[in-house]
């Protein structure tokens, strides 16, 4: 009687258990087969030249991205200008005053916005920006990939800084320490492993943005250095060859398209190891 | 007698951070006669927690160089009294208080007395160990100085002598760039002591400082209390009666937010003066 039913349980926990198992294999299919499909089909593009030379113009062989390559190094590093010193504080000024009228209203703004499509951040861009400038510019393009960050790196930074134990808030006030001192160097100093790790899931997360772009940064064939000019960037330069009628160009888009994923899988693995390590040091 | 006693009191006053060997030498038998002078007095001193009157109307003297102990049941006002003698109380939301505190004789709630000035010349150990997790033993020593944005050229004389005085540097001086997290239980707390001291404050308040230690790191804490009691104030809150017997010159009894009995520890002991007393420290209750 007793051994029917903990043959019974056994089974069922190994049913359980392989199920789980291979639902698990299945989620990491995916990743794994785009993986591969990008890293076969971009290694054969990848070449000196895809790092250092310009597009070539329509109908020659050749050329490179390197262009796009600093180009979203450019817009990444503008949205970063912008979303991490606003995020940032405004998330610590959400953790402060958490029970603030402000608080809930930004608190709710900042996740109703980080539900919008990156598209209409990007037509919002087009509309405020370029509308009024007159034209295209690495500027709206960064600040369209800044309103995309700037909800994650709030709220990521205020969900950290209330994992910091209010016990260090009462060790630093203690000493005689002040209140701003005591947020700035205690508990943001504190929650600070886990804020960069944050910004740099928000990074990588519009590094490989294209919508947004296309309304704001557009595209550059040349070297766009300037704040107020078009700029090249990854995701819209593989696009924009990936829709081509040319063989070399899809080569190209394929290329750029495994160094994009190659930055965000750097990032993202870089941003769990710094987790992994702070969870070691405690 | 007095007039000495007075004088050697007011020297002290004044010299709290000079070194030990200048200071009057003096056995415990002495301190023990000499008259006490009042280093805190509390007056109808009520706190509150929104509407609720968690303390009402404490009226108790803090004899300066002696060890008070505040001991009561759970819940009636010990670690709320204690955070009004530093102003840590007012931290908490919709935290108040009324009443004064007067510390060498100015009132603490004053409107012209910055709380963060009274947090350095009373020092706090809290009943967890709480040492920055960011910093090694060394900066924690030093976060007080640090955080404050003061001078710490003299760092390493300071953590040598901090350490030392809550008898830690022996055990940690070859690891001082480690953790403070990665110290013991009561190695923790004896470094949260060691930051407190290296601020220099003349009373040091400590909330149930051992309860979440073993007996042994118990009983280092509570020695190194003794050694402590000749040059600072000591407030000490426990629900431990025998802790109470063992470190305290004076003990007060709290019950639900109203101070029943304050006398001498050994009075309070052998012959409290009010039955809830007696009572409480039979284990009659609480
Ligand atoms: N943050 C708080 N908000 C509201 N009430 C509190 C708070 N902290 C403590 N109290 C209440 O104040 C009373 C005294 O608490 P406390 O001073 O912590 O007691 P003790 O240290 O003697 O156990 C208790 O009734 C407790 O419930
Ligand atoms: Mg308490």
């Amino acid at each position: 009687m007793e051994d029917a039913s903990y043959m019974r349980r056994k089974l069922v926990d190994h049913a359980v258990r392989g199920a789980c198992f291979i639902a698990a294999l299945l989620a990491v299919v995916p990743l794994f087969s785009v993986l591969y499909y990008v890293a076969s089909k971009g290694a054969g593009g990848l070449n000196l030249a895809f790092f250092t030379e310009l597009p070539k113009p329509v109908g020659e062989e050749g050329g490179g991205m390197a262009n796009a390559l600093v180009g979203t190094l450019e817009l990444v590093g503008l949205a970063c200008l912008f979303a991490m010193p606003l995020g940032v504080l405004a998330g610590i000024y959400l953790a402060e005053f958490r029970e603030s009228k402000l608080a809930t209203v930004v608190r709710f703004s900042a996740d109703v916005m980080s539900g919008v499509p990156s598209i209409t951040i990007g037509i919002f861009v087009y509309t405020l920006v370029v509308l009024s400038t007159g034209h295209f510019s690495a500027l709206a393009g960064g600040i369209a990939l800044a309103l995309i960050m700037l909800p994650t790196v709030t709220r990521t930074t205020e969900e950290l800084l209330k994992l910091v134990p209010e016990e260090l808030r009462e060790a630093g006030l203690g000493l005689g320490v002040a209140k701003w001192r005591v947020t700035m160097r205690v508990m943001v100093r504190t929650a600070l492993p886990g804020i960069a790790t944050g910004v740099m899931l928000a990074i990588a997360r519009v590094a490989g943005e294209t919508a947004p772009l296309l309304f704001t940064a557009f595209n550059n064939r040349f070297w766009g250095g300037a704040l107020d000019e078009p700029i090249a960037s990854l995701p819209v330069q593989i696009y924009t060859y990936a829709v081509s009628p040319y063989e070399d160009w899809h080569r190209q888009a394929w290329a750029a398209a495994l160094v994009l994923v190659t930055m965000v899988l750097v990032l993202n693995v870089t941003a769990r190891v710094l987790v992994r390590h702070r969870v070691r040091a405690r | 007698m007095t007039a000495i006693a007075s004088s050697i009191n007011a020297f002290r006053g004044v010299a709290s951070s000079v070194p030990d060997a200048t200071r009057p030498v003096e056995t415990a038998a002495q301190s023990r006669l000499e008259v006490a002078s009042k280093k805190i007095e509390v007056e109808k001193l009520h706190a509150f927690f929104g509407t609720a009157e968690v303390l009402k109307g404490i009226d108790l003297p803090i004899y300066s160089t002696k060890v008070t102990a505040i001991i009561g049941p759970s819940g009636c006002g010990k670690s709320t009294f204690v955070r009004c003698i530093n102003r840590m109380h007012e931290v908490t939301r919709n935290a108040r208080t009324t009443g004064r505190v007067l510390l060498d004789g100015r009132d603490i709630y004053a409107r012209n007395v910055d709380a963060v000035t009274v947090r350095r010349r009373v020092g706090m150990v809290f009943q967890k160990p709480n040492p920055f997790p960011t910093m090694n033993i060394r900066d924690n020593v030093l976060a007080g100085l640090r955080l404050n944005g003061l001078s710490t050229r003299d760092g390493e004389t300071i953590v040598e002598q901090s350490l030392s005085r809550v008898a830690l540097w022996d055990e940690v001086k070859d690891n001082l760039g480690r953790s403070g997290a990665s110290l013991s239980g009561g190695q923790q707390q004896r470094l949260c002591i060691a930051r407190c001291l290296a601020l220099e404050p003349e009373v040091i308040l400590m909330d149930e400082p051992c309860s979440a230690l073993d007996p042994i790191a118990t009983a280092r804490v509570e020695a190194l209390i003794n050694e402590l009691r000749e040059r600072y104030t000591i407030v000490i809150v426990t629900h431990n009666m025998q802790q109470a017997a063992r470190v305290a010159d004076f003990t007060a009894f709290f019950y639900m937010g109203e101070l029943v009995e304050h006398d001498q520890t050994k009075v309070i002991f052998t012959r409290p003066g009010n039955q809830r007393t007696e009572d409480y420290i039979t284990g009659r209750f609480g």
